[in-house]
């Protein structure tokens, strides 16, 4: 396997008594794109400033592209950053912003401007160069950020929740002109946020952090689909969680309220007699009998809220409430609050949360 | 902490909500106002005019610009020039050692208590002008003053051997800056606090030293802020009179101390050649604060 | 960082030298007044002196009363101005920066032309109204620190979301100041108040021309006739300045936070 660009390697951070990121380790491919997402407090900030050089780790190492950077200074590591707070200098022009990193380099003056002509296309605010930030939205401020990381051609670009003071549709455009620019410059880059529809849409891989460690790292689909953790499987996406007890623990058969599931082979480690909950997507079930779904459970639908094209249903399953989706479909009326339901699953969808 | 009792129409009916009473609604809005406007108006504004308004009268009453001709004497311009000199040394010592003083407690990594232990001394100390300020100089050193002895004693240094004199322009210069260093510590405190530590950040991140973020952001961002309040400190030093004239007597005769005789005894044989005198002060410190405003609402842009 | 933190410490020292000389110098000097050995004297003959303690009364007096001027003239006007006139704002906030841009003496030296006996309005005809007038003119320098500290604290409660909401809730103007705007603006008050109070106790010039029996006349008086009760009183004066400034910073402390903006 060829060697990773970065490698945090049991990476440790105490500040006095209290740890806020224990024992963090991964390894980062050429160009790939990984976000650490995570509750506030997780550690995950903490984690991308000790790359940058802003904090140094108590213990471990960081290794960039075969090389030790652990002790190096943060102006030595030619790495990029982008801020919440986009952290533009006021006094500074757009294209003097974005020239930063090059005119410290000592780069001569033509081709400096070249390359910053080059960013403000790359990001489509050519007419912008002569402008102050205070005169700019908070979108354009942050892709200027974004432009003034790339433009000294950094080895690694990192982004500290760059979304998290921008408008909700701001947000969602933005992201995607991250992600577009990163792929076609194929920078290796660390993105931070605590928005898992954020990292789900734009990842190569993801590491959910907790408490300072890494609770599972993979693609969105292995972390949405197969949660390591009952952390993860609650963070990412919605989940439906049912209590039951297991009455078969060879046969695999549990109950949940009064009625009986089978659950091949996902009962390793459970004697009969345990509780324990199982959870499903929504997305998962369905009401009423469908093929495919081999198992099912009955209820009495609790709520109904027509969101026009999706009707979101709750049907509750003894003290168990469990949320799905229909289509609408303009031909039937949705399902009433009170009457009697049957939702099915696929035994193989379900997950046994520890 | 805020105590608002529920909807009682009792209350409620007895005084007009604001608002309601439209048709009278042009007057009673300006009559919350009037008493500040008739007091500035009155104790403010008028008595300036009025000064104004003499320094281009004669005593027939005439507009006339003798006075401010005669305001070339070689005493007055004497005086004017020591003030603008006094306020412009004290201001830029002042201003300097503040800067240093205020980035030392904010940016240079000191305990914490001493930053707010300086912000209030600094509060102190801007207030402690007058004779107190004069007196803690003398002093200190004036020809018996402590420092002077203790130098002689202990390193043989004898100061006023040297040409040193406490009642004197720099003299004057020094007592000054007791009140000046504070103001600009005070004013500029906040301006460096207004440096995000992630602009420090970005710039390491882009490759840049510590004097390179200084050079390139730092100061050209705080220059107008400081520029300002040096501005302000200079027409703080030049309107002050009580300092000096505990300090030196009438024997350094800057402006105010002029001012204050002819008031006082009508020194200069001529009325309107006060209200002149008082005319070029108020030119001077009113131009000094337009500079400063300026300079204030630029800083203030940016920093938005 | 560490060579900064050295810096930082010479500067810190070497400023700290200056400012505390002096005053070490004058503690020293006001000790000395019993031929060879430290005492009290001075003190004691300074606060035994009649003339101190009339002069010392006759300020305080002043201070309170300007002080009462003072909040008279700003507090509803702030309020107003927050509350119904926004656009005076730049106006107003001119008008408080005049006395920082006239000199004292030139104020007074105005007061004393317009207000003369010769004129609509004599002022300086008779002590009484004399007094006033100083009352008037120490209420215009201590403007735009009064003014700041008021304004200051009712932006920070919010107080026109506070009055809507007392208003929906039914309050008349009454309620409203009395028990909504009041309470929260009384520490903003009280700090503009000690300013107030700094100021008057030492200013020398309005009460010089005016030829009214105040602290500072004397001050400058005894330090032309004394040797060593002034640097007693510039002590008493230093301390008294340090209690006022302290005391706004407790009272600082106890301020009402906005809730939108918890610190």
């Amino acid at each position: 396997m060829a060697e990773p660009f970065l490698s945090i390697q049991h990476v440790r951070k105490s500040f006095g008594a209290t740890t806020v990121v224990e024992d963090f380790n991964l390894d980062v491919e050429p160009g790939e794109f990984v976000s650490f997402l995570g509750p506030s407090g997780c550690g995950k900030t903490t984690v991308l400033r000790m790359v940058a050089g802003f904090e140094e780790p108590s213990a471990g190492k960081i290794v960039v592209a075969g090389k030790d950077i652990t002790r190096l200074k943060p102006n030595q590591r030619n790495v990029g950053m982008v801020f919440q707070a986009y952290a533009l200098f006021p006094n500074l022009t757009v294209a003097q912003n974005i020239g930063f990193g090059l005119k410290v380099a000592g780069m001569p003056r033509a081709d400096i401007d070249a390359r910053v002509a080059e960013m403000l296309d790359m990001i489509k605010l050519p007419q912008m160069a002569d402008r102050y930030p205070y005169q700019l939205s908070g979108g354009q401020q942050q892709r200027i950020a974004l432009a003034r990381a790339i433009a000294p051609k950094p080895k690694l670009l990192l982004l500290d929740e760059p979304l998290s003071a921008l408008d909700a549709k701001v947000r969602v455009s933005l992201r995607e002109e991250i992600r577009s620019i990163q792929k076609k410059l194929g920078i290796t880059t660390i993105f931070v946020t605590h928005d898992q529809e954020e990292a789900l849409s734009i990842s190569d891989r993801i590491a959910v952090m907790y408490g300072g460690k890494a609770e599972q790292v993979g693609t969105p689909f292995e972390i949405y689909n197969r949660p390591a953790t009952k952390f993860v499987a609650n963070f990412v996406g919605t989940l439906n969680v049912l209590e039951g007890k297991v009455t078969d623990a060879a046969a695999g058969t549990v109950q949940v309220n009064t009625q009986e599931v089978s659950l091949k082979g996902k009962l390793n480690g459970s004697k009969s007699g345990d509780t324990l909950s199982l959870a499903l997507r929504p997305e998962a079930i369905s009401l009423g009998r469908q093929p495919g779904r081999d198992s099912s459970l009955s209820g009495e639908i609790s709520e109904v809220h027509f969101l026009g094209s999706v009707i979101r249903v709750r049907v509750g399953i003894g003290g168990n409430t469990v949320s799905l989706d229909t289509f609408n479909s303009p031909a039937t009326p949705p399902p009433a609050v009170g009457e009697k339901a049957e939702i099915s699953f696929s035994s193989d969808d379900m997950l046994v949360l520890h | 902490m805020t105590d608002l009792s529920l909807s009682n129409q009792a209350i409620a009916g007895k005084t007009a909500p604001p608002g309601e009473a439209r048709a009278l609604r042009l007057p009673t809005q300006w009559l919350g106002v009037t008493p500040f406007f008739i007091f500035a108006i009155m104790f403010l504004i008028l008595p300036t005019l009025y000064l104004m308004l003499g320094a281009f009268q004669n005593d027939a009453g005439e507009f006339t610009l003798e006075n401010i001709f005669a305001l070339s004497q070689a005493n007055i311009v004497a005086a004017y020039w020591i003030s603008i000199k006094v306020s412009l040394a004290s201001s830029l010592i002042g201003a300097f050692a503040g800067l240093a003083i205020a980035i030392a407690i904010v940016r240079g990594g000191l305990p914490n208590w001493i930053r707010s232990a300086t912000l209030t001394f600094s509060g102190v100390a801007s207030n402690f002008a007058g004779v107190p300020l004069a007196f803690a100089f003398i002093a200190t050193l004036g020809r018996l003053g402590l420092v002077t002895v203790l130098l002689n004693t202990l390193v043989g240094l004898n100061l006023y051997a040297h040409g040193f004199n406490l009642l004197s322009f720099w003299g004057l210069t020094l007592t000054y800056v007791y009140f000046q260093i504070p103001l600009m510590v005070v004013i500029i405190v906040p301006a460096i606090d207004g440096l995000k530590r992630e602009w420090g950040e970005a710039a390491a991140t882009l490759g840049a030293t510590q004097s390179q973020y200084w050079r390139m952001v730092v100061i050209p961002v705080l220059w107008p802020s400081f520029l300002g309040t040096v501005i302000l400190l200079f027409a703080n030093a030049f309107g002050a009179i009580a300092t000096a004239y505990a300090l030196t007597g009438s024997s350094l005769n800057i402006v105010p101390i002029l001012l204050y005789a002819q008031i006082r005894g009508d020194v200069l044989h001529n009325a309107h050649l006060g209200y002149a005198i008082a005319f070029g002060m108020i030119f001077i410190t009113g131009l000094a604060n337009i500079f400063y405003i300026w300079f204030r609402t630029r800083s203030e842009r940016w920093l938005k | 960082m560490k060579a900064g933190r050295f810096w930082a410490w010479i500067v810190f020292i070497l400023g700290a030298a200056y400012f505390f000389i002096p005053l070490i110098a004058t503690i020293e000097f006001s000790l000395r007044m019993r031929r060879g050995v430290y005492s009290f004297d001075a003190y004691k003959v300074v606060l035994g002196d009649s003339q101190f303690q009339t002069t010392f009364m006759y300020s305080v007096i002043v201070a309170v009363f300007t002080i009462v001027l003072g909040v008279l003239i700003v507090v509803p006007t702030a309020y107003w101005i927050r509350l119904r006139l926004p656009q005076l704002r730049p106006v107003v906030e001119f008008i408080t920066l005049l006395p920082l841009v006239i000199p004292a003496i030139v104020i007074v030296f105005g007061y004393i032309r317009m207000y003369g006996s010769n004129s609509p309005l004599p002022f300086l005809s008779n002590n009484t109204a004399t007094n006033a007038l100083l009352v008037i003119g120490y209420a215009a320098l201590a403007l735009p620190y009064m003014y700041r500290a008021v304004d200051t604290g009712l932006r920070t409660i919010d107080v026109r979301t506070l009055t809507e909401a007392a208003q929906i809730l039914g309050a008349g103007w009454g309620t409203i100041v009395a028990r909504v705007i009041l309470p929260n603006v009384l520490i903003a008050v009280l700090s503009g108040a000690f300013l107030t109070f700094a100021i008057v106790i030492g200013e020398f010039t309005m009460a010089s021309l005016l030829n009214r029996p105040a602290f500072g006349p004397y001050l400058q008086n005894l330090v032309a006739n004394r040797a060593y009760e002034p640097a007693a009183l510039s002590i008493i004066a230093f301390v008294i300045t340090w209690g006022c400034m302290s005391l706004i910073q407790v009272l600082s402390r106890f301020a009402p936070k906005s809730a939108n903006r918890p610190n």
